[in-house]
């Protein structure tokens, strides 16, 4: 009967009970709706991190990471995989790669960029690289002077697909070296500044020009789980001890990214608290509203012997019940335009191009994590409660006389 | 032994520098099964003196004894559980909760006591009958005549089987035929269950219906005759 009563109470004003759901609504659908928008955007950029050439894990020569010079080389990448191929889980993929700073120029420009000696075939799933290219043709593995550029270089170069690209670098031996590639095919990435930073070449021919032999820069090894990267990283770490070489995970790599996603939880449950008070004025000013109106019933109720712990729960439970309703219809209006969302992406390309420069693709495919609709709903009930019980004590205290006198 | 004893008591009001003796120095007893009429002009302490018996005030001194119980040794939860078990209310108006129909108004004191669902709806049902309500036992406040709301709040007031019923001017707000009707309704249930009764009033028709009148003049006693 308590709950009937309750009932019955709140749909006396339905106007004011509507808009405190309609607070309630609004308030739990933002903290879950964007959340996951920012969950997706997060997702995203840590995908665009370790495609970017990244990888969960990564291997160097001694050296190479606080000084990417040539001089620093894994000899036999074959050896080092075959040591290490235990460690892997199931659906890992790798890819060794040359990798050094070079000049790039032809007749009108020059650029400093990253050059890139891959082989082709290892690149599907490890790098954006391996995805293939949006015009021309992939190098091969084989390609003597075949070079992939990205559409911003080309742009920005003014050149196109069949032109010679000249690239100039230092080699093993300390000495400047420079080959002439001819421009085979054009990538595109989501971020103009990837397509400007790296250029391709078959591995073998970035050997011969740099004078490697064999040598590679580095190992990337991308994993089906990121979460497992840790525990993985370790594993490689002990098969590969006592040899010459380092072992990097995107943490270390992307240092930024790391601390971003680290703060990121934190940031959401201020994001939360933010959005909460918010709420909670409308709350507070409506239930006090509610009970002041109501002064001479809980007079009433007073004197015929309701003891003043009843009457704050019996408010207590009318603030609970359009918490609840607005908190479940908050869900629901969340999760269903997430799923929407989900479906096709949502475009962001308005602000894309100052998204671009932060690592974001303009279009976010929203992520929604269970912890954060709980953490949401939590914040909610138990707060929206917490904040009830000013109105609720107000209402136990008022006394019999008190109320008769107010008319 | 006397149901009710009003033992010397005062009460001062406060309003900014004045201050209002709205009781003064009040000795007052009542047997079980009173039908007693507070009267008195406006201001002369009537309200004040029935809050002091229904415990819903207290006095500065002196001490209000009912059933027994020794008010100035109470504190406000057991004073809340002596008027939920002991004194029934039916004030000027607002006596009933606007959410609940007429049957669930005379239950919800039964609820507060904790008598069982089945038994609150029988006897809340008989009570109703015996104020002649039974057909509207299911209408809201808002749909039942002024007399009909404060029959509900009668019926209400005595389905707990208190030791007094306190009623401060209940025909204030009725006309006089409805008044009546309610006033012998009451003397009804005060000598069929020998409730007793005190109830305050103007009204020259309502004393006549009182077998003890007691006149208040400025907080005191002018005159208390039985009839
Ligand atoms: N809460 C209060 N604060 C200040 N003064 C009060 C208060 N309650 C009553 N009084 C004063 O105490 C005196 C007695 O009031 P009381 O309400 O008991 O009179 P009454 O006989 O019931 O009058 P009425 O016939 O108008 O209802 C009055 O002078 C009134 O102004
Ligand atoms: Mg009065």
């Amino acid at each position: 009967m308590e709950f009937q009563i309750a009932w019955r109470n709140i749909w006396r004003n339905p106007r004011r009970t509507v808009i405190i759901m309609i607070a309630v609504i609004i308030g739990v659908w933002t903290m879950i709706a964007l959340t996951s928008l920012m969950r997706g955007m997060v997702a995203d950029m840590l995908d665009r991190g370790i495609a970017t050439l990244t990888g969960d894990i990564k291997i160097y020569p001694a050296g190479f990471h606080d000084d990417p010079s040539i001089s620093f080389q894994i000899n036999d990448a074959d050896f080092v995989l075959s040591k290490i191929a235990n460690a892997f889980p199931e659906d890992t993929q790798y890819a060794s790669r040359v990798r050094v700073n070079a000049i790039a120029s032809n007749a009108r420009h020059s650029a400093g960029l990253t050059l890139v000696g891959i082989d082709p075939g290892q690149e599907k799933g490890v790098s954006f690289i391996g995805n293939g290219v949006l015009d021309g043709r992939m190098i091969s593995r084989d390609d003597k002077n075949a070079i992939v550029v990205g559409q911003a270089l080309l742009e920005k170069f003014e050149t196109r697909i069949g032109r010679k690209l000249i690239l100039m670098s230092q080699d093993r031996q300390n000495e400047i070296t420079s080959k002439a590639y001819k421009i085979v095919g054009v990538f595109r990435s989501k971020l103009a500044s990837t397509e400007k930073q790296f250029v391709f070449v078959s591995k073998s021919s970035a050997q011969n020009m740099l004078g490697m032999e064999n040598g590679v820069s580095e190992i990337s090894i991308v994993l089906a789980d990121h979460e497992k990267t840790g525990r993985v990283a370790e594993s490689i770490s002990t098969a590969l001890n006592g040899s010459d070489l380092e072992i990097y995970t995107w943490k270390d790599l992307l240092p930024m990214l790391k601390s971003y996603m680290e703060v990121f939880d934190g940031f959401i449950v201020l994001w939360f608290l933010v959005i909460f008070v918010a709420m909670a004025f409308g709350i507070v000013n409506t239930m006090l509203m509610a009970v002041y109106e109501r002064m001479r019933e809980f007079g009433l109720l007073k004197a015929l012997g309701m003891k003043p712990a009843l009457i704050l729960r019996s408010v207590l439970i009318e603030s609970g019940i359009i918490l609840a309703i607005g908190a479940f219809a908050g869900n629901l209006l969340a999760i269903g335009l997430v799923m929407i969302i989900a479906a096709t992406g949502i475009d962001l390309s308005a602000l894309a191009s100052g998204l671009e420069y932060a690592g974001v693709s303009s279009i976010i495919y929203p992520e929604l994590v269970l912890k954060d609709v709980f953490l949401a709903n939590g914040v909610v009930m138990v707060l929206g409660l917490a904040v009830s019980i000013y109105p609720a004590v107000k209402a136990s205290r008022i006394t019999p006389v008190e109320a008769m006198a107010h008319t | 032994m006397p149901i009710v004893e009003v033992k010397g008591v005062d009460k001062v009001y406060h309003q900014g520098d004045t201050a209002v003796h709205a009781l003064d120095n009040i000795h007052l007893s009542m047997d079980a099964g009173s039908f007693a009429a507070i009267a008195g002009p406006s201001g002369s302490g009537k309200t004040t003196l029935l809050n002091m018996i229904g415990g819903l005030d207290l006095p500065d001194h002196g001490d209000v004894i009912v059933d027994g119980r020794h008010f100035s040794e109470m504190n406000q939860s057991q004073l809340a559980q002596l008027r939920l078990n002991r004194i029934g209310f039916v004030f000027q108006a607002y006596n009933l909760i606007p959410v609940l129909s007429a049957v669930e108004n005379v239950e919800y004191v039964m609820l507060l006591q904790g008598v069982e669902k089945a038994e609150r709806r029988d006897r809340a049902m008989a009570m109703l009958d015996e104020v002649g309500l039974t057909e509207k036992y299911d209408n809201r406040p808002a749909e039942l005549s002024g007399g009909q709301q404060q029959r509900v709040a009668v019926a209400r007031a005595i389905v707990s089987n208190p030791a007094i019923v306190l009623a401060d001017e209940p025909t204030a707000n009725l006309d006089s035929k409805t008044g009546e009707g309610l006033l012998r309704i009451m003397a009804e249930m005060n000598e069929r269950r020998n409730v007793t009764f005190i109830f305050s009033t103007h009204d020259k028709m309502v004393m006549d219906y009182a077998h003890r009148l007691v006149l208040l003049r400025d907080g005191m006693i002018d005159d208390d005759r039985s009839k």
